[in-house]
């Protein structure tokens, strides 16, 4: 890396003695790159093996990489840390501003440790960190309001960052997510509740420097390269358009769109529901994370009139994606568009896990119907598909523990399972609940062994259509090493922290002409070894934690509900699974 | 004819602010500093996006609170800096009513719109245009 860049700085920030201090780590950027690859490697170091995530020893580790802020899509922030849903790695990435603000504020990584006493946010601008008294902000109840308190209490608007927990994430609900620039998260695998062991109700991070880079006509000119590629793709039109949405009809229409829990993979309302109904209907605004030319948040313009008085209406900004439309749309058997855009409001409201929400609450309304739940224990509250009065009900419940039920839906779906039963039906892989796609075995053998059991570890979901679209099938094994390869890729690209919507533009030999200007002077083969020591370094992690392939649960439901790209059997996952443990096992001790 | 950056329809923003990134890079870097433009938020995401851009005033306020003259008239609007007469004082940032003229903090200059359109050329969504601008047009724009 270049003489200068201050990348290889890493902020570490001490809750509990509210002190923070700077580290030269040139050392791990220059072998992992950034993003992935260094928060993996920080986590091992951070995190003391058996550490309760909601412990002060879990860390909270953010890193960016060196594309940001010079190219365009390299816009996202890699957060790790140890899940308190899983209980093993977390990894969740988010953009909005967060990873040019990081970068640009002069850091390569945060590291936080501790937790405070009492709450307070975290704000860090022009290299101090500063220690905010947040009691005031605890316990309101929108996450929207905590926002816009910080928003205006900060410096560097359009600068900065904002990233903030709800309730849901200072009640350490185990899939609560931290929310960055109103619409974006680290979604996945309980940020939330790690900010909130912490008492840490926000972190803000501004910066605006400039970056060198090591030949400037170079770097124009690839600049112009990869910009043209993301306005004018067709890849990049799709995500502008309609956004991820657009995907609604097709994996309905491909049989593989899961709808009431999976006892079907189609939806018969589909129609009322797609990308094409919502824009017409209610897209208000699009927006884009920053550097992102292409802005494919989309936030519906949902028009309520009063209920008590004539010619009053409010408008909300609500942002939907595919995997909302799936896990609170068609998993829940709704069509209502209202009701929809209402439920996923609620959900930002609180900072939870939009795609755990929607598969708890699927499950929960399965097993009520087959009678696994105590009425008494419900509070009143009768689930039935597409029912989003109830369905609302049922989130400020879970948000306030109201019952052992609630409290037990507030777990997920594997602890809800284990104790009221119905596991063949709770849809979740290594603790995590379920993605939107059922399109075949890659897509489930990808949930189970993708290091973070989500559909964006290896992409199995479109595996599983180019062999559909082939007409070819592929044996345990292949699938296996197909997923692994492209796991192993990802790890480049997250370590760059360039979206994945980018994986058309930034192919190998962009990559490498990019990080040239940026410092990086990288060939192939570099690429190829580091991507396989991030994901082995990752696995180490896992195995270190008491993760393996063998234990995991394969849910019954998927088995069974057909699947358009090839039938999904256990023995074939299992196959699979040993392939893959064996692959990636064999790497670990090189790493 | 004298050119100058224009926001036709700050509502069509998305808000990547590929438009500040492009004026950086014209001068041959990376990041944020020198950024002449700016696109925050109108306070909170959902409202849509501010954009700040010298409007090329015919009489600027910045130009006249300069103690040292090191900014100059601009033909066709605005003004131009001469960074080594430029004490670095700031006045012309608090004088600007629209927030154009910025500060590179590694600088401590201010920085100055030039109306080159590179920006725009770098806008995806057709939010500026460098426009031509009659002489006798320009005082009510």
């Amino acid at each position: 890396m270049q003489n200068g860049d201050t990348l290889c700085n890493v902020l570490h920030i001490d809750l509990a003695k509210r002190t923070s201090w700077v580290e030269d780590r040139a050392d791990l950027f220059e072998k992992y790159i950034g993003g992935a690859g260094v928060a993996a490697e920080l986590l091992h170091e951070e995190c003391p093996k058996g550490a309760d995530p909601l412990g002060p020893d879990n860390p909270i580790i953010l890193a960016v990489g060196p594309l940001v802020g010079l190219y365009p899509l390299a816009s996202k922030t890699v957060a790790m840390f140890k899940s308190p849903h899983t209980g093993n790695l977390g990894e969740s990435h988010a953009g909005g501003r967060s990873a040019v603000a990081i970068r640009l504020a002069g850091y390569g990584a945060i590291v936080i440790k501790g937790a405070s006493t009492s709450p307070i946010y975290l704000a860090v601008h022009g290299g101090k960190a500063q220690f905010k008294d947040a009691s005031a902000l605890w316990g309101i109840r929108s996450s929207y309001t905590a926002g816009r308190v910080i928003r205006e209490r900060e410096s560097g608007a359009g600068h900065r960052t904002i990233m903030r927990i709800g309730r849901a994430g200072e009640r350490l609900l185990p899939y609560s997510c931290v929310t960055t620039e109103t619409y974006r998260h680290f979604g996945r695998l309980g940020l939330g509740a790690v900010f909130g062991s912490k008492k840490l109700k926000a972190l803000v991070v501004s910066g605006n420097r400039s970056l060198p880079v090591t030949d400037k006509k170079a770097y124009r000119a690839t600049y112009e390269e990869i910009y043209e590629a993301a306005v004018h793709s067709e890849l990049m039109k799709k995500y502008h358009d309609l956004g991820t949405a657009g995907n609604i009809l097709p994996l309905n229409k491909l049989q593989g769109l899961p709808t009431r829990n999976l006892k079907a993979a189609s939806f018969e309302k589909a129609d009322a529901i797609s990308g094409e109904a919502l824009a017409e209907h209610y897209l208000g605004r699009r927006i884009a994370c920053s550097h992102c030319p292409v802005g494919c948040i989309h936030l519906a313009a949902l028009r309520e009139p009063s209920e008590h008085e004539p010619y009053f209406y409010k408008t909300s900004m609500i942002c939907y994606d595919y995997e909302l439309i799936y896990a609170l749309g068609t998993l829940l058997g709704g069509s209502d568009v209202s009701g929809l855009l209402r439920l996923i409001d609620l959900i930002e409201t609180y900072g939870l896990d939009a795609m755990s929400t929607g598969v708890v609450l699927a499950w929960a309304t399965e097993a009520m119907e087959q009678g696994l739940i105590p009425e008494k224990e419900t509070s009143g509250v009768a689930l039935a598909w597409g029912d989003y009065p109830a369905y609302m009900q049922a989130i400020e419940r879970i948000v306030d523990q109201a019952t052992e039920f609630y409290r037990a839906l507030g777990m997920g779906v594997d602890h809800a399972s284990a104790k009221y039963g119905g596991e063949e039906f709770a849809l979740a892989f290594g603790g995590n609940e379920m993605p939107g796609y059922h399109t075949g075995p890659a897509a489930h053998l990808n949930y189970l062994t993708g290091a973070r059991h989500s559909h964006l570890d290896s992409g199995g979901y479109s595996l599983d259509q180019k062999a559909l679209a082939d007409g070819k099938t592929l044996d345990p094994k292949e699938t296996a090493e197909a997923l692994l390869k492209e796991e192993r890729w990802r790890q480049i690209l997250s370590s760059l922290v360039v979206c994945f919507f980018a994986r058309g533009i930034y192919k190998e030999a962009v990559v490498l002409k990019a990080l040239q200007t940026a410092g990086f002077d990288l060939s192939e083969e570099d690429l190829a070894r580091i991507s396989t020591q991030i994901l082995a370094r990752k696995y180490a992690f896992k195995r270190r934690e008491g993760f393996s392939l063998d234990d995991l649960r394969i849910p019954q439901r998927i088995l069974e509900t057909p699947a358009r790209g090839g039938a999904v059997s256990e023995e074939f996952l299992r196959q699979a699974m040993a392939s893959f443990g064996e692959a990636v096992e064999s790497t670990e001790d090189a790493s | 004819m004298a050119k100058r950056l224009s926001v036709i329809d700050s509502e069509r923003c998305v808000g990547c602010q590929s438009c500040m990134f492009a004026c950086v890079r014209r001068h041959g870097h990376g990041g944020l500093a020198d950024a002449r433009i700016h696109v925050r938020s109108a306070g909170g995401i959902e409202r849509g996006f501010v954009v700040i851009v010298c409007r090329a005033c015919p009489d600027p306020q910045c130009m006249k609170v300069c103690p040292v003259d090191a900014l100059k008239p601009r033909k066709g609007g605005g003004v131009t800096l001469d960074p080594e007469a430029c004490l670095g004082c700031g006045l012309c940032v608090e004088a600007c009513p629209l927030g154009a003229v910025f500060w590179d903090e590694e600088a401590n200059k201010p920085a100055i719109c030039v109306h080159c359109g590179f920006c725009a050329e770098h806008c995806p969504h057709a939010v500026l245009a460098l426009e031509e601008r009659e002489e006798a047009a320009h005082a009510e724009r």
